[in-house]
């Protein structure tokens, strides 16, 4: 049977997720729904020195949720906040191996880069709100 | 009406979708209680109408106009006898089952449903049958009860009893579309009547697929859709009481409902106008007279045959599959032909997924049935859901891929 979607890479990753837990004291964690089809996912984050030291997820969901997910942990991590800022869903869906995900599923994929992100700039703001 | 022999191979000619091919494979489309496919007869009959007699109904008198209205009214007169209503003026065309259903909550249900008072659904309901009764609760400082289940995803008949006490409105499916569980709505609206409350009965997943009755059910409103019963999408169907119809204020307003409109004064147009405001979706309730006709030629009761032989052999390959376990009624008089299941840990999007390549349509999720997942405490299924041009060779296929999804996902 060819999945094109099912990549050994993103069933690996679903199967045996990395980073998968909760950090304590992270400096930011952001947590979403899609509410379609119940994926979660929450991630949370600690910094030191600008950069991305430490990383978390947990979550469930489909294979493609999760697997993205546990992905992005492995993509962010050393990052700086100015590379995170840039870091675009292609370079999620590469690192994904490129499924051939159709428009539905994508969001599945999009659900932690979109929760990622969304936690990144709340931080920023508040951040920038307190200083 | 005559009939014609019930012959599943033959009559899958008559839809040209089932002989295409998807991934190189003919599509094995087992999603018929989100949509049913389409018949060149329906299909061809939309494009008469464009091609021929295009014109707006129940205004000019020119000849093409005539003809349009004619063939307009002959569908509510079709619709009317395939549900065994008393008159056609008791059927009102709307968009899809939810309008119809909304349309009753807006205006029987804002003129007759006051603080304190009960409406009653089930745990069964989609959400289009429980949303317009949660809000219209809400607005009114009304009360919204469930009736419970019994361990066999039958209806909890006790608890039904007890919480029909005293209730204004009964709002049921007939048929889970989850589930499959058939509710006796029979039985209940009898019931709902002895107590004084008025009973709406969601058929979006019963009337395409068994015979039904509104003179033998006996329910105030029935409500349901062309486009799961081989006709086109955008025309649903609301069945209601004439009495109650007649009491009832109109819903949208503008043309076509009205019989009088003076600059400070209306009158409402008679049954069924005052409830189909504007243009109406001409084309396609033209085109689900053929829909109609195709189920009444082949037969109801066939129908139903037909898709019970099918869910039991489905029962029957599903249950083969290890860590498959499907939900509601074991009982195939209790079932219709729609079978929700979970496999292993595999999330239900995942499975949908990998079938579709192998060309099967399943649908994936909470199928608009979260209160009833919640209760089950299930994340979501996988569901799989038959009508008259299914076979057991497409069963055969699903089980088949199935069986893979389970290595694929294997630890």
């Amino acid at each position: 049977m060819s999945d094109e979607i099912y990549k050994e890479i993103i069933l690996d990753h679903y199967k045996n997720p990395h980073n998968f837990h909760k950090l304590k004291d992270p400096d930011f964690k952001a947590e979403d729904t899609n509410p379609l089809c119940g994926d979660h996912v929450e991630f949370s984050v600690k910094l030191q020195d600008g950069r991305v030291s430490e990383v978390g997820f947990i979550g469930r969901g489909c294979a493609i949720s999760q697997a993205a997910a546990s992905i992005l942990t492995d993509l962010v991590q050393g990052k700086t906040i100015e590379e995170l800022q840039k870091m675009e869903k292609e370079d999620l869906l590469e690192a994904m191996g490129n499924p051939d995900l159709g428009p539905v599923r994508i969001k599945c994929a999009m659900l932690s880069f979109k929760t990622l992100k969304l936690g990144l700039y709340s931080y920023l703001s508040s951040k920038s709100s307190h200083t | 009406m005559e009939t014609v022999a019930f012959n599943v191979e033959e009559l899958r000619n008559d839809f040209p979708i089932l002989s295409k091919k998807f991934n190189g494979k003919t599509l094995a489309y087992l999603d018929n209680a989100a949509t049913s496919q389409k018949p060149r007869q329906v299909i061809k009959a939309i494009c008469d109408f464009y091609e021929g007699y295009n014109a707006n109904i129940h205004r000019g008198v020119y000849e093409i106009e005539e003809k349009a209205t004619m063939k307009y009214e002959r569908t509510r007169e079709a619709t009317s006898r395939f549900i065994g209503a008393e008159s056609a003026e008791q059927i009102i065309f709307t968009r899809n089952t939810t309008e119809s259903i909304n349309l009753v909550a807006k205006t029987w249900g804002a003129s007759n449903i006051r603080k304190g008072d009960k409406i009653v659904v089930s745990l069964l309901e989609h959400h289009s049958n429980v949303v317009p009764w949660q809000v219209l609760a809400k607005e009114k400082g009304a009360l919204l009860e469930y009736i419970n289940l019994k361990e066999d995803s039958t209806i909890d008949l006790d608890d039904f009893k007890e919480k029909i006490a005293g209730a204004k409105l009964l709002a049921i499916t007939q048929a889970s579309n989850v589930l499959g569980t058939l509710v006796p709505v029979k039985q209940m609206t009898s019931i709902a009547h002895q107590e004084g409350c008025t009973v709406l009965v969601d058929g979006a997943q019963s009337a395409p697929h068994m015979p039904v009755s509104m003179t033998d059910i006996g329910c105030d409103f029935f409500a349901f859709s062309s486009h799961k019963m081989l006709g086109p999408t955008g025309v649903g169907v609301l069945y209601g009481k004439r009495e109650i119809l007649d009491a009832m204020p109109p819903y949208n307003l503008g043309g076509d409902m009205i019989s009088e409109v003076h600059k400070w004064d209306v009158t409402w147009n008679e049954l069924p106008w005052k409830f189909e405001a504007g243009t109406s979706n001409i084309a396609d309730v033209i085109a689900y007279y053929h829909a109609i006709e195709y189920l009444q030629r082949l037969g109801m009761e066939r129908v139903r045959e037909h898709e019970k032989s099918l869910t039991k052999y489905a029962l029957k390959r599903l249950s083969e599959i290890k860590g498959l376990r499907y939900y509601g009624p074991d009982d195939i008089e209790m079932r219709g032909g729609i079978i929700s299941f979970t496999l292993g840990d595999v999330h239900p999007h995942d499975i949908a997924s990998i079938l579709s390549r192998e060309a099967i349509a399943i649908r994936s999720g909470y199928h608009c049935a979260q209160p009833l997942h919640e209760e089950l405490s299930l994340g979501g299924t996988a569901r799989a859901s038959f009508y008259i041009y299914n076979t057991e060779e497409e069963v055969d296929r699903l089980a088949e891929a199935l069986n893979e999804v389970r290595k694929v996902f294997a630890k």
